[in-house]
């Protein structure tokens, strides 16, 4: 490589947007397209500053609007280059025709989506309304639950985005300001041991290979339109899933470190659970042990993979438990929420389907404590005690005002 | 599980310095976490920071905490924000302020009972530093306070930490942090 190495210390104290800055820097992307926005702007000023101070070969464009940052990824993509680039919120809202087009022309750009609510009102923290707009676009998204897994979720994204079996592009989400702010120690990889998992950028269909030209973003009709679409939907339900399980398992062998599509804990004997995604997983978590010392067997299932959807694997991490609590950190705005439906969707083909509840919480930042998860607990178990649902199935956590139930 | 909550100013550097701390108690095989409650707040805007430490990995990413150790680094705060919010019976203040404790006491009737230690940071930072930026004093007096690590050993910590920054600032931010170590009370 013809530039710079950093030294870095085995752990080090990095926020998860350092840590998603240094994972980009390692990774040597060619090409960097990027209007900063908050939470998400440090991931992109990290790696301008890496660039200019010479630890990467590469480009970074500055440009007038997020729309045109994934454009200009889109394009550099199609070029033939390694692409990534960062934003959060109305900047990921303004970026959805272009990431249509990114999944469409099958393009392997990384997006680190530093997750933060959606205006009006304005609000600049975190939660999964952006991560929600994206979840039919075609892209792979991958969730991180802390600094470390923003560092570690990098490099399987290019890993497995990249790959001439899947070729598909993928978000990395983190939590605005939970994750991308807060800082916690992290194992790192030395710049050669993660480059070589990452491996040198293989082009395909590259506009820039004029021994073989191609076209890019062409127009089908009814004629081809729904053959593409079938296609790339064939490959996120087939190809995908396999191919992050093998990265996981390689990255394993290299880092000690295990990620799994659904991440179970304590869900063995479990009879009551949460199902949620984000920081909240590791809290949950802690909670969770907290419960067993009180006799209540919880269980936490944290989605790792969110698109493709691990329906399968979802299915089997629930299997036995009795009374599941599903959390969309989103407003549904008239349904019951994402995960609910999917986890109901999920188990209702099944023989032993637990009784589901859902829950709206930590809209535009609103902190979910240990204390709401215990109360939590408490309700499925009240619910397991009466052998049916002793409340509505969608209720809200943590929002002042009179109580809010439906269904 | 320690867990220390800062009051401050955006600009007075509170997020630089628990994320210094936590830095260092790094260093030292614990498991640390720092972070702040800021959003779009505008520099001179009242905001907290946190950091906890544990011997295990931390998991929680509850905002809400009991802390240890309150920091206040701007004086004024103390009468326009609730300093003692959630404070266990036994939480540890150290406060920026050019008053005697029991000048301080008197003013904010709030701390009336609680542990208190006073140490003018502001102060220490501007005949030092030049400038009133008060985050690294208030960790030498949490060095005193906590005898958490033996002050030289801070010191040379923190000289790595600060590494980027030009030789005098650095000196002058080692001087400020054992002036504020030897003055707290």
């Amino acid at each position: 490589m013809a530039f710079d190495k950093m030294e870095l210390k085995d752990i080090e104290v990095w926020d998860g947007n350092f840590a998603a800055a240094q994972a980009l820097r390692q990774s040597q992307i060619d090409v960097v397209a990027a209007y900063p926005i908050t939470p998400s702007t440090p991931i992109v000023e990290g790696y301008a500053k890496f660039l200019a101070d010479g630890y990467i070969e590469g480009e970074f464009v500055m440009v007038e609007s997020e729309h045109a940052a994934m454009s200009g990824c889109v394009g550099a993509s199609a070029a033939g280059g390694r692409v990534a680039t960062a934003t959060s919120s109305q900047g990921f809202a303004l970026m959805i025709e272009v990431l249509y087009q990114a999944s469409g022309m099958r393009l392997p750009i990384i997006l680190n989506v530093v997750n933060r609510a959606l205006a009006a009102p304005l609000n600049v923290n975190g939660d999964h309304a952006d991560m929600y707009l994206g979840r039919d676009s075609g892209w792979i998204q991958l969730g991180a639950y802390c600094p470390q897994d923003a560092y570690d979720l990098n490099f399987i994204a290019f890993k497995v985005a990249e790959d001439h079996d899947v070729r598909l592009p993928c978000m990395v989400h983190q939590d605005g300001f939970m994750t991308s702010h807060t800082a916690q120690g992290v194992h790192t990889l030395t710049d050669d041991v993660a480059y070589s998992f990452v491996g040198d950028f293989k082009p395909m269909n590259d506009m820039l290979d004029f021994e073989h030209p191609v076209t890019h973003g062409v127009q089908t009709e009814e004629d081809w339109h729904f053959e593409h679409k079938a296609r790339q939907h064939n490959d996120l339900m087939t190809k995908v899933l396999p191919k992050i399980q093998a990265a996981f398992d390689s990255f394993e062998k290299l880092s000690g470190r295990k990620y799994n599509l659904v991440e179970s804990y304590d869900m063995a004997d479990a009879d009551v659970c949460v199902v949620c995604m984000g920081s909240s997983v590791e809290t949950a978590r802690e909670v969770a042990t907290e419960m067993r010392a009180k006799g209540i067997k919880a269980g936490v299932v944290g989605i790792r993979v969110i698109r493709p959807f691990p329906f399968m694997e979802i299915a089997e991490a629930l299997k036995g438990v009795k009374a599941i609590a599903a959390l969309d950190r989103s407003s549904p705005n008239g349904a019951p929420g994402m995960l609910f439906n999917e986890i109901a969707g999920a188990l209702y083909n099944t023989a032993d389907r637990a009784m589901l509840c859902g829950y709206i919480y930590g809209l535009g930042g609103r902190d979910l404590t240990k204390k709401h998860l215990a109360n939590l607990y408490t309700e499925l178990q009240a619910n397991v005690d009466a052998g049916k649902i002793t409340t509505q199935l969608q209720q809200f956590i943590g929002v002042r005002g009179p109580k809010l139930a439906f269904l | 599980m320690l867990e220390i909550r800062w009051h401050s100013r955006a600009g007075q550097g509170a997020v630089t310095g628990a994320k210094g701390l936590a830095d260092v108690i790094s260093t030292t095989g614990k498991h640390v976490q720092a972070f702040a409650f800021y959003g779009s707040a505008k520099r001179g805007a009242a905001m907290t920071a946190y950091n906890r430490v544990a011997d295990k990995v931390i998991m929680n990413h509850e905002k809400y905490m009991e802390p240890d150790f309150v920091f206040v680094i701007d004086p004024a705060l103390v009468y326009t924000t609730d300093v003692t919010i959630h404070a266990k019976p036994n939480t540890k203040y150290i406060i920026t302020t050019h008053l005697t404790k029991q000048e301080l006491i008197a003013s904010q009737p709030k701390l009336e009972g609680k542990e208190i230690y006073t140490v003018d940071c502001i102060k220490i930072a501007q005949e030092t530093i030049g400038r009133p930026i008060p985050n690294t004093p208030m960790l030498g007096a949490f060095m005193k306070i906590s005898g958490m690590y033996d002050i030289e050993f801070f010191k040379d910590s923190m000289v790595r930490i600060l590494g980027k920054l030009p030789q005098k600032i650095i000196d002058a931010n080692m001087i400020a942090i054992q002036r504020a170590y030897d003055e707290v009370k």
